[in-house]
């Protein structure tokens, strides 16, 4: 007897157009917005960690060894539960703003990536040598110009690969949301599993999405890494 | 008044290592000055403390009637008016060879992209490679890159120009093409201090030759005298050394 005779694949099939079109949309979307909003902020974070100025790196360093140091779910869990209480704090109003699931779950997963982003800024910013930074001085840029038009690219640039590489972690990651019943991909296939019934099939399918997608997105990853070696 | 004054510069390494000794000399406008001396001597360092890349404890500076040692001073601004050559080029691996000759021109100096491009070509032509104005500095050759670096420092019409050390980084062959660029500017009477030991350029159109030894300025004498009658020890052991061959 076939170990498969109980199973109902069609299930996945009749669930594609929501799995993917909600579900995929909303995932892909998270994780686009926080890889952008978390390199631009670690790179800030990193900037402020690498400056020479008094108390800015030790701020800088305890926000990356605390976030670094809490699990994700917690992260989640708290900011959503404290984020109305800190919009009262910051725009001073009477009540705990209202701050829905999706809004805190964006600005939470930019704040948390942010602290791993800036990790590899500050080791791609190093990694420009000492000689770049001076002939940028020398031929008249300011501190911010000499960042934003020679060391910023260039560290940008050596990192991409690793940048990637956490922007695939970062979208395994994102499942996480389901901890605030926010229907990401695996939550959608969650809840069409749990209605029908299928969870083992939907599951199923959802390993092999998710494995699929981050294993070409690590091979071209790979490529990338090739060419910009090459091209250096 | 002179270009450059450079009053009892002192500068240590942290407490107790003294980079630079009591310095005083000066460069006057059209003046050639070659800085020479063994390695840890100070020579770099010195060369750099001019346009302010690396600060100093004591002493005074003086630029073009800036002083480059007052907190007061608009450090970008002074260093855009002071050309400056590295020993590894440090052109932006980034950037097409026109785009790091039109940075400065564009963010600094406020040129239009067309003025900053006409200007950039113009010594580009000048320094013999108009050719690879498209190219990134890693299609180049080192010595191609030196001469790219001097055109980056001339498009922002610099009142003088510093190197440091420009050729010690070359290969052989390419030596030449870059120290031709450099004879044709002092010829042309652009104001120029150079950390070399390009003897040979020294004798061509140096008009003095300042010798340093362990952070000191031993020897600042005209270019004649300090080859045909070198005053200190030092300095007449160091020539034997480099003047071998």
């Amino acid at each position: 007897m076939n170990v498969f005779s109980d199973f109902d694949f069609n299930i996945i099939v009749r669930s594609l157009p929501y799995l993917f079109r909600e579900g995929m949309t909303f995932t892909l979307t998270l994780t686009a917005i926080a890889t952008v909003g978390g390199v631009l902020l670690g790179t800030l974070i990193a900037m402020a960690r690498l400056s020479s100025l008094p108390v800015l790196p030790a701020i800088a360093a305890s926000y990356v060894n605390v976030m670094r140091a809490l699990p994700l779910v917690l992260v989640i869990f708290l900011f959503y539960f404290l984020m109305p209480y800190i919009g009262q704090w910051l725009l001073h109003t009477d009540r705990p703003i209202k701050v829905g699931a999706l809004s805190s779950t964006i600005i939470t997963f930019t704040l948390f990536e942010a602290a791993y982003f800036s990790e590899i800024m500050r080791a791609g910013i190093q990694s420009i040598p000492r000689g770049q930074v001076a002939a940028g001085y020398a031929i008249g840029l300011t501190y911010p110009q000499m960042m934003r038009y020679v060391v910023l690219p260039q560290a940008f640039r050596n990192m991409l690969p690793v940048i990637f590489t956490q922007m695939i972690v970062l979208f395994q990651d994102t499942s996480l949301v389901y901890v605030l019943s926010i229907t990401d991909f695996l939550g959608a296939a969650s809840k069409v599993g749990q209605r029908d019934g299928r969870l083992t099939e939907m599951y199923l399918f959802a390993a092999v999405v998710y494995f699929i997608i981050s294993l070409t997105a690590s091979t071209l990853v790979k490529r990338l890494q090739a060419r910009i070696a090459i091209a250096r | 008044m002179p270009m450059i004054s450079i009053n009892n510069v002192n500068k240590w390494y942290g407490a107790h290592f003294q980079a630079l000794k009591d310095c005083t000399t000066s460069v006057e406008a059209g003046e050639v000055v070659v800085v020479c001396g063994p390695s840890g001597s100070g020579k770099s360092t010195l060369i750099k403390t001019i346009n302010a890349l690396e600060p100093i404890q004591g002493g005074e500076i003086i630029v073009d009637g800036v002083q480059v040692t007052s907190p007061k001073t608009n450090l970008p601004k002074l260093r855009a008016r002071v050309g400056m050559v590295f020993q590894h080029f440090e052109l932006f691996p980034h950037l097409r060879i026109t785009d790091n000759l039109c940075l400065g021109q564009q963010k600094v100096l406020g040129r239009s992209r067309e003025e900053a491009m006409g200007k950039a070509l113009r010594l580009l032509d000048r320094v013999g490679l108009k050719d690879h104005a498209e190219k990134y500095p890693g299609q180049l050759s080192g010595g191609q890159q030196q001469r790219v670096a001097i055109a980056r420092a001339l498009v922002m019409d610099p009142v003088c120009m510093l190197f440091d050390e420009p050729t010690s980084a070359l290969d052989p062959e390419m030596i030449n093409e870059v120290l031709d660029v450099m004879v044709e500017l002092a010829r042309e009477g652009m104001t120029m201090m150079v950390v070399t030991h390009e003897m040979g350029f020294a004798r061509k159109v140096a008009h003095r030759v300042i010798f340093m030894d362990s952070g000191e300025i031993v020897e600042d004498a005209r270019k004649e005298d300090f080859f045909a009658h070198p005053r200190s020890e030092r300095a007449r052991l160091f020539l034997s050394k480099i003047l071998h061959h």
